[in-house]
C-alpha cells in the first residue's frame, strides 16, 4: 500500500508538472522574452487588465514593423489576481522557466513588493506599473516605475487648494493598498502646504454605499474641502453620494480615477469634481505645442480602435514602460539584463503619457509635477484647470 | 438627529440586498439542506447581463427581463449538473462544490462580458428625496419597495399554494414528503429558479445605485450568508431581519464608531448574537438525534 | 493491502522518500517554489483537517492564524529583533492561545453557524492586519527578514523546499499520531455523534478545544514559513477570507479526515492555477469546472474515493 501511496502522489505531482512543462514553451532562438505578472482579474483587474492589452498591442505592433534589434519580441503575460503569493510565483517562473531578460508589471504596489527580491536577486530589470514611492525609495538597482507617485498626487492637489485659499479639509479614503497608501502621503505632506485634515473617514474596497462616512465630513464645522484617495468604483461611489447629501464644498478626486469610465459611473454627480491627472486623459484638449501631444493621441486612438474602450492611465503606464524598455534595447543593442538595466537608469527626454521622463541612478522614475495636470470635470468632460 | 436617519436610509438600502441574498441561501437550503455560496453570483448575472443586453441595443424592461429568465436557467443548470449529480454527498462537500461554481460563473462572466465596473441609468433619476434633513435617493426607495414586494410574494407562495405547502413539507422531512408523494427533485429544483430569480432581482435593482462588474458575488454571498445566520438558518423572515439588521449595523457603525472597522463591528454583532442565541435570531433551537 | 495502510509508518517513509526524491528531478527554483507552497498549504490543510475531519468542526477562517504566523515572523524580526525561528514559535504561540481563548465560546456553536463565526474571526484578524498599519505596513504588506540560523541566512526555494519538506513530514507524524492516541478516538466520536460521546463520558468541549488549538498552531507555522519563502507578506495574500475558503476546500478536496487527502488538495489547489495559465482567460472557468468535476466523481474526496474503489475493486 505504501507503494500505492507514494505513487498517487508523484502521479499527481508529476501530471501537474508535467502540464507546466507543457505549458513552458521551447527555448526559440532569437526571439527577446519580455515578461508580465499582472492583476488581470480580482480586486486590481481595471489596473491589470488595460495594462495587459496595452502591452498585447504594443509588442503585436512592434512584431509587425519588424521587432526589436531584427529579433522577435515574445510577451509573457501572467495573472496574479491581485494575491501577492501568486505574484512571487510567476515573478520565479519567468525568471527561471520563461527565462525572460525584462519584466513590466506589478500592478499594485503589494504585488510588485512581494515579487521585488526575485529580480534583485536573478538581476534582472523590473518596471513597476504600481503608484507607492517605497518601490523607488530607496533606490533598488533592479527596479524602476512609470506612474507618478501618491505623494505627487497629494502635492499637486494640495498646490490647487493653497491657490485657492483652501486650508481645512475633510478626507475619505479607500482602505485597500492604493488608497492607503495615498492618505498617508497627504496626511505626511499637508503640513508643508499649510493644511490642515479636519476629519478623516474610510470604506472598504467593496463598499457600495459611503452616506455614513460623507455625513460626517458633512458635519464637521469648517471643512473646505474634501479629497477621496482610491481607485476602482468607490470614488465614482463617493462622488455620487457627496451629491446625494448635497454638499456643496470642492471635491478633490485622485490619479486613481484614471479613465473616462468614472464620468460614466458617476453621471451627473461628477460635474466640479477636481482631480490631478496624466495629459493622457485629455490627450484632444492639448495644445499643439505640447510635448506629450502626439504620443498620448496616438495611444487613445490605438487603443481605443483596438480593444473598443476609453484609455485608462493604467494602459498608460504599460505603454510608458514597454517604450523605455524598449528604446533601453536599442540603445544598448542587446537584450542582455544588465545592459539594458543600465540604459533604462540613462533614459532621458522619453515622452509618453505619464509625462517626460529622465531617469538617473537616485531617481528610478524620472517624472515631477509638472506631469500631472490639474483637470475639473465639466458638461460631463475633462477640463484643464490652468 | 438629521445624521442617524441618513445612517438608517443608507443601512436599510444596504440591509434589503443583503437580505434578499439571504433569502435565496434560505429557499434551497429549506428545500435541500445546500448552502449555495454561487448565490452571490446570481446578484452578479442580474445586474451584468441587463446591462449588456442594454448596450447590445435592447431596452431596458426587456433586458432586465431577459436576464431574470437567463439566471433561473443558469440557477436550474447549477441544481440539474451539478448538485443533483452529487445528491448524498456531505453538506460540506456540496458547499465546495458550489464554491466551484461560483468561481466557474465568474470565469465565464469575465470571457463574456469585461472586467470594469458598469452602472444602470436609476428608474427615477437621481434626484435625492429630501426627508428630516437626509437625503434618499429615489431608488433606494425602489429596492426597498422591491424587497418588500419579493418577500411578500414569497410569503404569499409559501403560505397559500399547494406548491407552498409541498416546499414546507419538503423542508421539514424529505424522506416523508417523498413518501406523499411530492416530487422532492422537483421542488428543489423550484427552490434553485427562484434562488436565482430573486438574485438576479436583487442585482439589477440595486446596480443604478451600486454599480456593478463580474466579480461582486463574492462579497454578496459572504454577507448574504452572514445575515442568514445572524437571522437563523433556515427561517426566512430571520433572513429579512439578519440582513436589514447586518445593514443597519455597518452603517452605523461606520458613522457612529469607526469606518475602518465597521465590518468588524458588524461581524462582532453576529458573534455575540450566535454567543447569546446559537441557533441565530429566529432559528429552531436543534436537538441532535442519536 | 489493508494493513499497509493502516500502518502510519509505512505511510510516513513513503512520504519522505517521495519529498527526498523530487529534488532529483526538479529542473529548476521554480519548481522547488512551487514544491515548497504545496508542503506549506499541506501543512495548514492537514491541521484543518483535523479539525473538520475527524473532530467534525467548520472553520472558514483559519488563514487568519496563518496570518498571525505570518506576520508575528515578519513584526517579531524587524520589531523586536527576535531571530525568526524564535519569531515563529511566538507565533504559533500567539496562535494557540488565540484559538484557546476563542475557541470555547465559538465551539459552542454548530455546523454553518460555527462556519459563520469562524469566518468573522478571520475577517476580524484581517481586517486588524489591513488596518494597523504601523505594525504590519497596512494593505501593501511588510518584508520579512531572512531566517538566520547557526550564522547562515536561509535563503532561495530550494533551502526553503528542504525546510517545509522536514516541516511536512514533521506535521504528518505528529498529525497520524494524535489520530491514534486516544484524544483522536475521542475526536472521532465527537465526529459521529456528539450526544453518544458525551453519553460515554467523553468531555466533547474540551476535545474540541484543544483540537482547534493544534489547528490553529499548524497553520500559524504554515503561514511562518510562507512568510520565510517569499520575503514580503500582504494580509490578502496570508489572512484574506478566499485564503480561508482555498484551506477549506483543499481538505475537502483530498478528502476529510485523510492526512494524506490534505497533501493531494493542496498539491491540486497550488499547482492547478500553475498548469492552467496556458489556458489565459479561460483559467478560472476551467479551475471551476475542476473543482465541481472532482466532488462530483470523487465525492469524499480524491484519497478516500479512489481506496474506496480500489478496495472495492481489488477485493
Amino acid at each position: 500500500m505504501s507503494m500505492h501511496t507514494g505513487m498517487t502522489r508523484r502521479l499527481a505531482l508529476a501530471a501537474g508538472f508535467g502540464a507546466m512543462m507543457a505549458a513552458a514553451p521551447a527555448l526559440a532562438q532569437g526571439e527577446i522574452k519580455l515578461g508580465a505578472v499582472l492583476s488581470v482579474t480580482g480586486p486590481a483587474s481595471f489596473l491589470g487588465d488595460p495594462e495587459k492589452r496595452t502591452l498585447e498591442m504594443e509588442v503585436e505592433a512592434l512584431n509587425a514593423q519588424g521587432g526589436l534589434l531584427g529579433r522577435k519580441v515574445r510577451l509573457i503575460v501572467y495573472d496574479d489576481a491581485g494575491d501577492a503569493n501568486a505574484a512571487r510565483t510567476f515573478a520565479t517562473r519567468l525568471l527561471e522557466e520563461d527565462k525572460v531578460t525584462a519584466m513590466i508589471g506589478g500592478s499594485t504596489t503589494g504585488t510588485t513588493l512581494a515579487m521585488v527580491p526575485a529580480f534583485e536577486d536573478a538581476q534582472v530589470p523590473f518596471i513597476s506599473l504600481a503608484g507607492a514611492i517605497q518601490i523607488i525609495q530607496p533606490v533598488k538597482k533592479w527596479v524602476f516605475k512609470t506612474p507618478h507617485t501618491d505623494t505627487m498626487a497629494c502635492e499637486k492637489i494640495f498646490e490647487d487648494m493653497k491657490k485657492r485659499g483652501t486650508t481645512k479639509i475633510g478626507m475619505i479614503s479607500g482602505t485597500d493598498g492604493f488608497g492607503k497608501s495615498m492618505r498617508d502621503q497627504c496626511v505626511g505632506v499637508a503640513g508643508k502646504y499649510g493644511i490642515e485634515i479636519l476629519h478623516e473617514e474610510s470604506y472598504g474596497p467593496r463598499d457600495t454605499d459611503m452616506t455614513p462616512q460623507l455625513t460626517n465630513i458633512k458635519n464637521k464645522a469648517g471643512v473646505q474641502a474634501v479629497i477621496n484617495p482610491g481607485f476602482g468604483q468607490g470614488p465614482a461611489i463617493v462622488t455620487r453620494n457627496y451629491r446625494q447629501l448635497g454638499i456643496t464644498v470642492p471635491l478633490y478626486q485622485s490619479h486613481g480615477v484614471a479613465s473616462k469610465q468614472f464620468i460614466d459611473l458617476a453621471g451627473p454627480a461628477a460635474e466640479g469634481v477636481r482631480l490631478p491627472a496624466a495629459a493622457l486623459l485629455v490627450a484632444d484638449k492639448l495644445p499643439d505645442n505640447d510635448p506629450q501631444k502626439k504620443v498620448v493621441v496616438q495611444y487613445t486612438a490605438d487603443y481605443t480602435k483596438k480593444t473598443g474602450q476609453p484609455v485608462s492611465t493604467f494602459g498608460g503606464h504599460a505603454y510608458d514602460g514597454f517604450h523605455i524598455w524598449k528604446q533601453a534595447v536599442e540603445r544598448a543593442k542587446t537584450d542582455n539584463p544588465a545592459k539594458v538595466r543600465d540604459e533604462i537608469e540613462k533614459t532621458k527626454g522619453y515622452v509618453g503619457t505619464g509625462g517626460v521622463v529622465n531617469m538617473s541612478p537616485t531617481d528610478h522614475m524620472g517624472l515631477d509635477l509638472s506631469a500631472f495636470r490639474m483637470l475639473e470635470i465639466r458638461n460631463g468632460d475633462w477640463t484643464l484647470v490652468q | 438627529m438629521p445624521e442617524l436617519l441618513q445612517f438608517a436610509f443608507s443601512g436599510l438600502t444596504v440591509g434589503a440586498v443583503y437580505a434578499l441574498v439571504a433569502l435565496g441561501f434560505t429557499l434551497i437550503y429549506n428545500a435541500s439542506d445546500v448552502v449555495n455560496f454561487a448565490q452571490g453570483e446570481f446578484v452578479m448575472l442580474g445586474g451584468m447581463i441587463t446591462v449588456f443586453l442594454h448596450l447590445a441595443g435592447l431596452p431596458i424592461p426587456v433586458a432586465a427581463f431577459a436576464a431574470i429568465v437567463i439566471t433561473v436557467l443558469v440557477g436550474l443548470a447549477l441544481y440539474a449538473f451539478a448538485i443533483d449529480l452529487a445528491r448524498g454527498s456531505g453538506a460540506v462537500q456540496i458547499i465546495i462544490i458550489t464554491i466551484g461554481a461560483s468561481i466557474f460563473l465568474r470565469g465565464v462572466a469575465q470571457v463574456i462580458f469585461d472586467k470594469r465596473f458598469h452602472a444602470l441609468p436609476a428608474w427615477f433619476g437621481s434626484d435625492p428625496i429630501r426627508i428630516g434633513g437626509a437625503a434618499i435617493l429615489p431608488q433606494s426607495l425602489v429596492v426597498l419597495a422591491g424587497a418588500a414586494l419579493i418577500v411578500a410574494l414569497i410569503f404569499l407562495i409559501i403560505d397559500r399554494t399547494i406548491l407552498g405547502r409541498a416546499i414546507l413539507a419538503t423542508a421539514t422531512n424529505r424522506l416523508a414528503a417523498r413518501l406523499v408523494g411530492i416530487p422532492v427533485r422537483r421542488i428543489v429544483a423550484l427552490s434553485f429558479a427562484l434562488s436565482a430569480a430573486i438574485g438576479a432581482v436583487a442585482g439589477l435593482l440595486v446596480t443604478p445605485i451600486t454599480l456593478t462588474s463580474y466579480d461582486v458575488g463574492t462579497l454578496m454571498a459572504l454577507k448574504g450568508f452572514a445575515a442568514a445566520m445572524l437571522g437563523g438558518m433556515g427561517s426566512a423572515p430571520g433572513a429579512i431581519v439578519g440582513g436589514v439588521l447586518l445593514g443597519l449595523a455597518e452603517s452605523f457603525g461606520a458613522g457612529l464608531i469607526s469606518s475602518k472597522y465597521k465590518d468588524a463591528i458588524a461581524f462582532l454583532i453576529i458573534l455575540f448574537t450566535l454567543f447569546v442565541r446559537p441557533q441565530g435570531l429566529f432559528g429552531k433551537k436543534s436537538t441532535e438525534r442519536v | 493491502m489493508e494493513r499497509l495502510l493502516r500502518n502510519r509508518w509505512a505511510l510516513v517513509l513513503a512520504l519522505a522518500l517521495v519529498l527526498a526524491a523530487l529534488p532529483l528531478v526538479f529542473p529548476s527554483n521554480y519548481y522547488f517554489r512551487v514544491a515548497a507552497l504545496v508542503n506549506i498549504f499541506a501543512l495548514a490543510a492537514i491541521g484543518l483537517n483535523l479539525l473538520m475531519g475527524y473532530a467534525g468542526q467548520v472553520s472558514l477562517g483559519h488563514a487568519g492564524f496563518m496570518g498571525i504566523g505570518a506576520y508575528a515572523v515578519a513584526i517579531g524580526a524587524s520589531r523586536f529583533g527576535l531571530n525568526g525561528a524564535v519569531a515563529m514559535l511566538a507565533g504559533a504561540a500567539i496562535a494557540g492561545l488565540l484559538a484557546f481563548l476563542v475557541g470555547r465560546p465559538i465551539l459552542r456553536l454548530k455546523g454553518h453557524y460555527l462556519a459563520v463565526a469562524t469566518l468573522g474571526l478571520g475577517l476580524l484578524i484581517s481586517m486588524a492586519l489591513t488596518n494597523e498599519a504601523g505594525w504590519t505596513g497596512g494593505p501593501d504588506g511588510m518584508a520579512v527578514p531572512r531566517l538566520e540560523l547557526f550564522g547562515t541566512r536561509l535563503r532561495g526555494p530550494d533551502t526553503w523546499y528542504m525546510i517545509t519538506a522536514g516541516a511536512l513530514v514533521l506535521g504528518v507524524i505528529l498529525a497520524l499520531n494524535l489520530i491514534e492516541s486516544p484524544t483522536g478516538r475521542a475526536m472521532r466520536a465527537i465526529h459521529d455523534s456528539e450526544i453518544a460521546a458525551r453519553v460515554v463520558g467523553v468531555d466533547v468541549a474540551a476535545y474540541k478545544l484543544k483540537i482547534f488549538v493544534i489547528s490553529a498552531v499548524y497553520a500559524s507555522i504554515a503561514g511562518s514559513l510562507m512568510a520565510f519563502l517569499n520575503g514580503h507578506i500582504t494580509p490578502d495574500g496570508t489572512a484574506g477570507f478566499l485564503r480561508s475558503v482555498e484551506l477549506v476546500t483543499m481538505v475537502v478536496l483530498g478528502g476529510l479526515g485523510s492526512v494524506l487527502g490534505a497533501i493531494v488538495g493542496a498539491a491540486m489547489l497550488v499547482i492547478l492555477p500553475q498548469a492552467l495559465t496556458i489556458f489565459h482567460e479561460y483559467e478560472h472557468l476551467l479551475l471551476g469546472l475542476i473543482i465541481m468535476a472532482s466532488m462530483i466523481l470523487l465525492p469524499r474526496g480524491v484519497i478516500p474515493s479512489l481506496l474506496a474503489r480500489l478496495r472495492g475493486g481489488g477485493a
